[in-house]
């Protein structure tokens, strides 16, 4: 499977030293390799969900009883999980890390995924959602700390989208 | 038929070193009548992560009870939630379901329990054991007790009267109650260090 473990391993990594202790996810297949490195992580929580907004609620009461978190998920799981990050999430200002695989973007062969890709970015803006993108290996480490920098200070969600250059091998057709 | 706010007197004791989780509506308001708690969070939103937030809290703390407050409603809202809890079966975690057959706050409006759906029996289903129905006060007090006090996930769906409280105001602003119940969360502050 051409997804990149050096990437996932780099993100992972990333998650690891900006003091993420419990990850929520939902399977796609950009996130196998990240899933699989916090299942294997002793000291990392994996929980995996039915259904993304579950892990709104879950990261809630992790961080109100002390633990920071993040959610994977893909764009489609961040759509489905938008009630309870505006009535949960932002209603409570509870700070959110969401990394969010960029399907249906530029390079995107599938086309189920075409669809959600032109509103990832659009519905992000609208909610107010601070949002940045990993591209590249050598910056995931400062960008994911600081994204969770902004979530504990601002107590709101932000979002990393993680791009196809990032965790796809396979050259663009 | 038993009443929700009698159910809940009957366990306000056992709550007091729990973190405790409840739902919007007349749960939230009948928990607070009784006396609120800093360790007692109502979420008055996000219908269906009442749930979702007691499995985040247990997984978080291990060492500390949690009791979720839950609604036949808001359950209905997050069916595959009850699998995910069941994955992971915290034994610090106790669910407790009172089911009006009702959506009681908006007017209401009978849910799917009263055309048949078995809280208890989709819990189980979904794996969580100790899942069982109760009907009336007695049986409620004792089973709630003994989820609270015991070492594993459980689950107690009480069938109650749809009635709730003349009014739904609470005098406690939602954002007061999020930091009081994550400071209630914290272990104290050492004295005499600022850092």
């Amino acid at each position: 499977m051409p997804v990149s473990e050096s990437s996932s391993k780099v993100v992972y990594e990333a998650l690891r030293a900006s003091g993420v202790r419990l990850v929520s996810a939902l399977p796609e297949t950009w996130l196998v390799h990240l899933i699989r490195m916090a299942d294997d992580d002793p000291e990392m929580i994996l929980v995996r969900l039915a259904k993304e907004e579950e892990g709104v609620g879950i990261s809630m009461g992790a961080h109100l009883a002390g633990l920071q978190t993040a959610m994977l998920m893909q764009n489609h799981g961040f759509f489905a999980a938008i009630n309870g990050i505006i009535s949960g999430a932002m209603l409570y200002k509870i700070p959110l890390l969401m990394l969010i695989s960029d399907r249906g973007f530029m390079g995107e062969r599938d086309p189920w995924q075409t669809e959600g890709g032109k509103f990832t970015r659009r519905t992000l803006d609208a909610l107010g959602i601070v949002q940045d993108e990993l591209t590249h290996p050598d910056d995931a480490e400062g960008k994911v700390a600081m994204a969770m920098t902004l979530a504990r200070a601002s107590l709101s969600p932000v979002a990393l989208l993680l791009s196809r250059g990032l965790m796809w091998e396979e050259p663009a057709a | 038929m038993v009443k929700r706010i009698d159910c809940l007197e009957t366990i306000y004791e056992e709550l007091g070193d729990c973190a405790v989780v409840t739902i919007m509506g007349a749960v939230a308001v009948e928990l607070y009548s009784l006396g609120h708690r800093a360790n007692f969070f109502y979420l008055e939103h996000a219908m269906g992560l009442a749930s979702s937030m007691g499995l985040g809290i247990a997984l978080a703390q291990p060492n500390r009870k949690v009791v979720v407050i839950d609604g036949d409603g808001s359950v209905l809202m997050n069916l595959g939630g009850l699998s995910t809890m069941a994955r992971y079966a915290p034994p610090n975690l106790t669910h407790i379901v009172f089911d009006n057959e009702s959506l009681l706050s908006v007017g209401g409006f009978p849910t799917a329990t009263s055309t048949g759906a078995d809280l208890a029996g989709i819990a189980r289903a979904s794996g969580i054991d100790d899942a069982k129905l109760v009907k009336d006060l007695d049986e409620f007090a004792g089973a709630a007790k003994k989820a609270i006090a015991g070492d594993h996930l459980a689950c107690v769906v009480a069938k109650v009267e749809a009635v709730g409280p003349a009014s739904f105001h609470m005098d406690l602003h939602l954002l007061e109650n999020r930091f009081e119940f994550a400071r209630a969360l914290r272990p104290p502050l050492p004295k005499g260090d600022l850092m």
